[in-house]
C-alpha cells in the first residue's frame, strides 16, 4: 500500500469560532484543542458542532482551512447533518454527510441533509471549486462522526452501568450483546448531550475494511425533490411582492452608456406593458462585480425579456473590447514564426538542463504546433439571483459556487459593509467554474436597492453565453528530441497565451506558472518553457479542470507523436516515462505519483483490451493526466469513416482518487466528465469579433446529445490514500485519448480543437 | 392582456392579465408557481422546459400559453400519483442516481414518459430518438438511458401482475 508522504500531515491553526459560539462554550469538561461543542437543542436532542483545524492541501485555494459543521440527533432518531459546500451537481451534499454517517454508525435512511448557511467564521471555506471539498473535509468529518458515536455509546454504557468496551453500535443504535440489550440514538440523545466531549486520543477511526456506507452506491439526497420538480434552484426562488428584472450590458466588454443620447430609448421602454422600472446603473467597472448597464424591472420574466429585446442603447465603446479572434490567430502565427527564427525575444519562464545543447545531440527531433479554442460554461440554469434590499442591508438567494466570498464582493460593489450582506446558496443548475464569479449577485442587489424592493434578476441564455468568463484558448508549440534508445532527451515548450493587461496572463489557458511543475517537465532532463502573451480584453476564468484540460490534450497528444516517432507501443512508452514509483514535486497530495500513474494506465489499457484486433477504421487511443490530486487514464475506442465522420464507441476510465466515498457519485462524475470533455472537443467554440462574442445560444453552441454519447466504463483503484475529488480530474485525459485513437485509425494528427476545424464531423 | 383558463395536472387554473405572447413556461413559473419546469434556452433547443400537451411532449418556452386552452397539460409536478407514489421513471431516476445538478431532469423525465406511453419496450435507438431534444449539460445520458429501460421493465412487470 502506498502511503502519503509525511509532509501531508495537517498542521493546526487557530479555529475561527464565532464570538457568539465562544460565549456558549461550556466552561468545564470541554476539550479546547478539538474545538468541539455540544448542546441540547431547545431542550431535546443532541447537537454537535465541530471545527477541527485542518490543513491538508498547500496552495492558494486552501487558505481558509478551518472546517465546521453540525450534527444533530433528535429524540425521534432522525439525524440532521449540515452540508457547508454548495451543491452544483458534484454530489458533495451526499458525499460529505456519508463520511460523518459512516463513523457515527448512523442509519442512513434516517439521515437528513440541509444546506448550511453562509458563514465562513463558522464553516471556513465555502467554495465548490478545485475538486477539494472531500480532501479538505475527510479527517474533520470522520472525527466528528466518530466523536459523536463515542458519546452516544458512553451514554448507553452509563445507562446500563457497563463498560464502553462491551458496547457496539450499528444503524443508529447501541448494543450490549452480552445482555441482549439495545437502545436507539434518539433515546440516548439527551444523555449524550450532557457528556463532556472526549479527548481526541480517545476517539478511534474505522479501518477501511469495516466501512458499511463508504464506497457503496448511495443515491443523491435531493434526488426525490429533483424528480418531483421541487423549488431547489436559484431560478425557483420567490419573495412576496417580488418583481422580475433583466440587465442589459454592452456586448463588447468595457463599454459605457450614452444615456442622454437620442438613440437610447429608455423612455419608450418605460411605457411597455408590465414594465415597472427602467434605469441605468453606472457600476464600478469590474466585470466580476458590476458593469454599467440598463436594468428593466417588470411584472414577469416574459415582460422583462420582451422589453429587453426592444431596448436600444447607444454604447460608448471608446474603451471597450475590440477583440478579434481572426486577428489574434494571425498575430499568434506571426509570433510563432518569429520564435522559430529566434527573433521574438526571450520569453523563457523556466529552464532546466540545457535544451540547446541537448537539441544538438538528439537523434530525432519532432515539432508540432497545437491550438485550442475558447469555450463557455453554458450551465443549463442561466445566471440569476434573487435579492431584497431593505433598510441598508441586502439578502440574496443565489445559485453560487462561491457563497463564502460573496458578501464581501457584493458589499464592495454596492459600497456597503460586509455585515450588511447575507447570501443564501441554493442548489445550482451546473457550475463548471462559472458560478465562482458572483457578478449576478451584485447586479440583483444593486437593482433591488434601486427599486427598494424584492427582485429576481434573470439572465437570458444569450446574456449567459455572451457575458461569461471563458475558458481561455491558446497555442502551444512543442519541440522534443529522442535519443538513440527512443527516450526523450529534451522538451521545448513555447506557448502563446492571452493577457488582459500585459502583466499576467489570463488564468486557465496555457500553463503560466514560473515554477514549472507540470508533467512531463519533472521527468525530462532538459526542459524549457517560454511564453509570450497577446492582449485580450474578453474576460476569461476557471472552467472545469482549469489549465489541465487543455494541457492534457497538448502534452498527451505530443507524447503520442513521440512514441510513434520512436516506433514504440504507446502503453509501453508511457510506462517507460513513469519509470520507478516516486512522488514528483510538489511532493504532496497535489503532486503526481508515478507508481499510481502507471497503475491506472495499465488498468485502463487492460480493461479496454489494449492490443486487441479491431476492424479497419476503428482504433484505441490512450492518455493519462494527473490533476486535482487525481490520477486518471482513459482509453477511447473510435471509428472514423472515409468522409471523416467520427464515432466514439466507448471510453474506459481508470482512476485513483484514493478511497472512493460514494461509488455512484464518483462514477457519475467520471461518466459526465467524459461526455463534457467530448462535447467540448468536438464542435463547441466561442469566437469574438469587434469585442462581441459570436455565439449566443445552443443553436450556435450545440452541446453533445444522447445519441452521440459513448459507453463509459469506470474502474477505480482504491487504497488508503487520502480521498480526493472527482469533479474535475476525469475530464482532461478524454480529448487526447480520442485524438490519439483518431490518429491510429486514420493517420491524421489533430492539432486544432475543436476537431470540426480539421474537417471531422460527428 | 388576456384572461383564460388552463387545465394542468387535472386541475383548472385561471390565468389572469397575461400578455397573449407569453409562453406556457413563464405562465407556469411566474403566474402559477409551478417551477419544476425549467428555463434553459428559450428557443426549443435544450428541452429543459418539456411538458405534455394532450400526451405530446412540447417545449413550453416556445408555445404561447393561450394556444393551449382546452388541452390537458401535464408538468413534472403532476407525474406522480396523487398519493405521492412516484411514476416508474421517477423511481428509476432515484434508483440509478441519475441526476448530477438535476436542472434538466424534469424535462428528461417528461420526454421519457411520452416515449413509454407510445413504446412500452423501447430499444436504445428509440430512446436516442425520443430524447434527442433534451440536453444534459452534466452528461448523465448513460444513466438516463439505463433508467428508462429499467422503468419500462418495471411497468411491464407490474402490468403482467394485473
Amino acid at each position: 500500500m502506498k502511503q502519503l508522504p509525511t509532509d501531508l500531515k495537517s498542521d493546526s491553526r487557530e479555529s475561527l469560532l464565532d464570538e457568539t459560539l465562544k460565549d456558549e462554550l461550556p466552561a468545564q469538561g470541554m476539550n479546547r484543542r478539538s474545538f468541539l461543542k455540544i448542546s441540547s437543542i431547545a431542550g431535546a436532542g443532541f447537537l454537535l458542532n465541530f471545527s477541527l483545524a485542518e490543513n491538508v492541501a498547500a496552495d492558494s485555494l486552501s487558505q481558509e482551512s478551518t472546517l465546521n459543521a453540525y450534527i444533530s440527533i433528535d429524540n425521534d432518531g432522525s439525524i440532521l447533518i449540515y452540508s457547508k459546500i454548495p451543491e452544483i451537481g458534484q454530489g458533495i451534499k451526499t458525499a460529505m454527510p456519508m463520511i460523518i454517517a459512516e463513523e457515527l454508525d448512523a442509519d442512513w435512511r434516517h439521515v437528513n441533509v440541509e444546506q448550511a448557511a453562509t458563514n465562513t467564521k463558522l464553516y471556513g471555506r465555502q467554495i465548490a471549486g478545485g475538486s477539494r471539498s472531500i480532501s479538505h473535509a475527510w479527517d474533520v468529518m470522520r472525527r466528528a462522526g466518530a466523536t459523536a458515536r463515542l458519546m452516544l455509546v458512553q451514554a448507553a454504557a452509563n445507562k446500563w452501568d457497563v463498560s464502553v468496551k462491551e458496547c457496539s453500535s450499528q444503524d443508529s443504535k447501541v448494543f450490549h450483546r452480552k445482555t441482549n440489550r439495545e437502545v436507539s440514538y434518539g433515546d440516548l440523545a439527551n444523555a449524550a448531550a450532557q457528556l463532556p466531549v472526549p479527548a481526541e486520543s480517545e476517539v478511534t477511526l474505522k479501518a477501511r475494511e469495516d466501512y458499511k456506507l463508504l464506497g457503496k452506491r448511495v443515491t443523491g439526497v435531493d434526488n426525490h425533490a429533483v424528480v418531483t420538480g421541487q423549488p431547489l434552484f436559484g431560478i425557483d426562488q420567490t419573495l412576496p411582492g417580488m418583481l422580475y428584472a433583466v440587465y442589459e450590458k454592452c456586448p463588447a466588454i468595457g463599454g459605457t452608456i450614452n444615456s442622454v443620447s437620442a438613440d437610447t430609448n429608455i423612455d419608450e421602454i418605460r411605457q411597455l406593458a408590465g414594465v415597472k422600472h427602467v434605469f441605468v446603473l453606472e457600476g464600478n467597472g469590474n466585470p466580476k462585480e458590476l458593469m454599467p448597464g440598463v436594468a428593466i424591472v417588470a411584472t414577469s420574466t416574459w415582460a422583462a425579456f420582451q422589453a429587453k429585446k426592444q431596448l436600444k442603447i447607444n454604447w460608448n465603446e471608446s474603451k471597450a473590447s475590440k477583440d478579434s479572434w481572426s486577428n489574434l490567430l494571425t498575430q499568434a502565427k506571426a509570433l510563432q514564426e518569429k520564435a522559430l527564427q529566434k527573433q521574438s525575444g526571450d520569453f523563457t519562464m523556466f529552464e532546466k538542463g540545457d535544451v540547446e545543447a541537448a537539441q544538438e545531440s538528439s537523434g530525432k527531433v519532432i515539432d508540432s504546433l497545437y491550438s485550442f479554442h475558447f469555450v463557455a460554461h453554458a450551465t443549463l440554469e442561466p445566471q440569476n439571483s434573487t435579492a431584497w434590499y431593505q433598510d441598508g442591508a441586502v439578502e440574496i438567494w443565489a445559485p453560487t459556487q462561491s457563497p463564502g466570498p460573496a458578501p464581501a464582493t457584493v458589499a464592495h460593489a454596492l459600497g456597503l459593509s460586509k455585515d450588511k450582506v447575507t447570501v443564501h446558496p441554493t442548489r445550482s443548475g451546473g457550475g463548471f467554474g462559472r458560478r465562482l464569479v458572483n457578478d449576478p449577485l451584485c447586479e440583483a442587489a444593486a437593482i433591488s436597492r434601486h427599486i427598494n424592493g424584492p427582485v429576481k434578476l434573470q439572465w437570458t441564455r444569450e446574456d449567459d453565453m455572451t457575458h461569461d468568463f471563458y475558458r481561455c484558448g491558446g497555442f502551444q508549440a512543442f519541440k522534443a528530441g529522442l535519443d538513440a534508445s527512443g527516450k526523450i532527451g529534451f522538451w521545448d515548450d513555447h506557448s502563446i497565451t492571452f493577457t488582459p493587461d500585459e502583466k499576467k496572463p489570463h488564468i486557465g489557458g496555457p500553463r503560466h506558472e514560473m515554477r514549472y511543475v507540470e508533467f512531463p517537465s519533472q521527468l525530462v532532463p532538459n526542459f524549457r518553457y517560454s511564453r509570450p502573451s497577446l492582449l485580450l480584453k474578453t474576460p476569461c476564468g476557471l472552467w472545469r479542470a482549469p489549465g489541465s484540460h487543455t494541457h492534457a490534450w497538448v502534452v498527451q497528444s505530443f507524447l503520442h507523436e513521440l512514441s510513434i516517432a520512436a516506433g514504440k507501443d504507446h502503453l509501453e512508452f508511457l510506462l517507460e516515462i513513469m519509470g520507478e514509483p516516486t512522488w514528483l514535486p510538489p511532493k504532496t497530495l497535489y503532486g503526481l505519483n508515478t507508481g499510481r500513474a502507471a497503475d491506472v494506465i495499465k488498468l485502463a489499457a487492460a480493461k479496454a483490451g489494449w492490443g486487441k484486433q479491431l476492424p479497419e477504421g476503428r482504433s484505441l487511443g490512450l492518455a493519462f493526466h494527473f490533476s486535482h490530486a487525481g490520477h486518471f487514464a482513459e482509453v477511447a475506442e473510435v471509428s472514423v469513416s472515409q468522409s471523416k465522420k467520427l464515432r466514439v464507441h466507448k471510453v474506459t476510465v481508470a482512476a485513483d482518487i484514493g478511497l472512493v466515498i460514494n461509488l455512484s457519485g464518483a462514477e457519475n462524475q467520471c461518466q459526465g466528465a467524459v461526455i463534457d470533455g467530448l462535447s467540448t472537443m468536438l464542435g463547441l467554440e466561442i469566437t469574438m469579433e469587434n469585442g462581441r462574442i459570436q455565439q449566443s445560444n445552443f443553436d450556435t453552441y450545440p452541446l453533445l446529445r444522447m445519441h452521440q454519447a459513448p459507453q463509459v466504463e469506470v474502474h477505480f483503484i482504491q487504497s488508503d490514500n487520502h480521498p480526493t475529488g472527482t469533479g474535475e480530474p476525469a475530464l482532461p485525459p478524454l480529448a487526447p485519448a480520442v485524438c490519439n485513437a483518431i490518429y491510429m485509425a486514420t493517420g491524421h494528427r489533430i492539432r486544432t480543437l475543436p476537431i470540426i476545424k480539421e474537417g471531422f464531423t460527428v | 392582456m388576456s384572461d383564460f383558463q388552463l387545465t394542468i395536472n387535472g386541475r383548472a387554473y385561471p390565468v389572469e392579465d397575461v400578455d397573449v405572447s407569453t409562453p406556457l413556461l413563464w405562465v407556469l413559473r411566474d403566474t402559477l408557481g409551478l417551477v419544476g419546469t425549467k428555463y434553459g434556452c428559450g428557443i426549443a433547443q435544450c428541452g429543459a422546459c418539456t411538458v405534455h400537451s394532450d400526451g405530446v411532449p412540447i417545449r413550453s418556452c416556445s408555445v404561447p400559453a393561450i394556444s393551449l386552452v382546452g388541452k390537458e397539460i401535464r408538468t413534472i409536478e403532476g407525474l406522480a400519483e396523487k398519493d405521492g407514489t412516484l411514476h416508474a421513471l421517477q423511481q428509476a431516476w432515484i434508483d440509478f442516481d441519475v441526476p448530477q445538478c438535476g436542472y434538466c431532469q424534469a424535462g428528461q423525465i417528461m420526454s421519457a414518459a411520452v416515449l413509454l406511453e407510445n413504446k412500452p419496450s423501447p430499444s436504445d435507438k428509440d430512446i436516442d430518438d425520443a430524447m434527442a431534444g433534451n440536453y444534459c449539460r452534466c452528461g448523465t445520458y448513460i444513466r438516463i438511458k439505463a433508467a428508462i429501460h429499467a422503468a419500462a421493465n418495471k411497468i411491464s412487470e407490474d402490468g403482467d401482475k394485473v
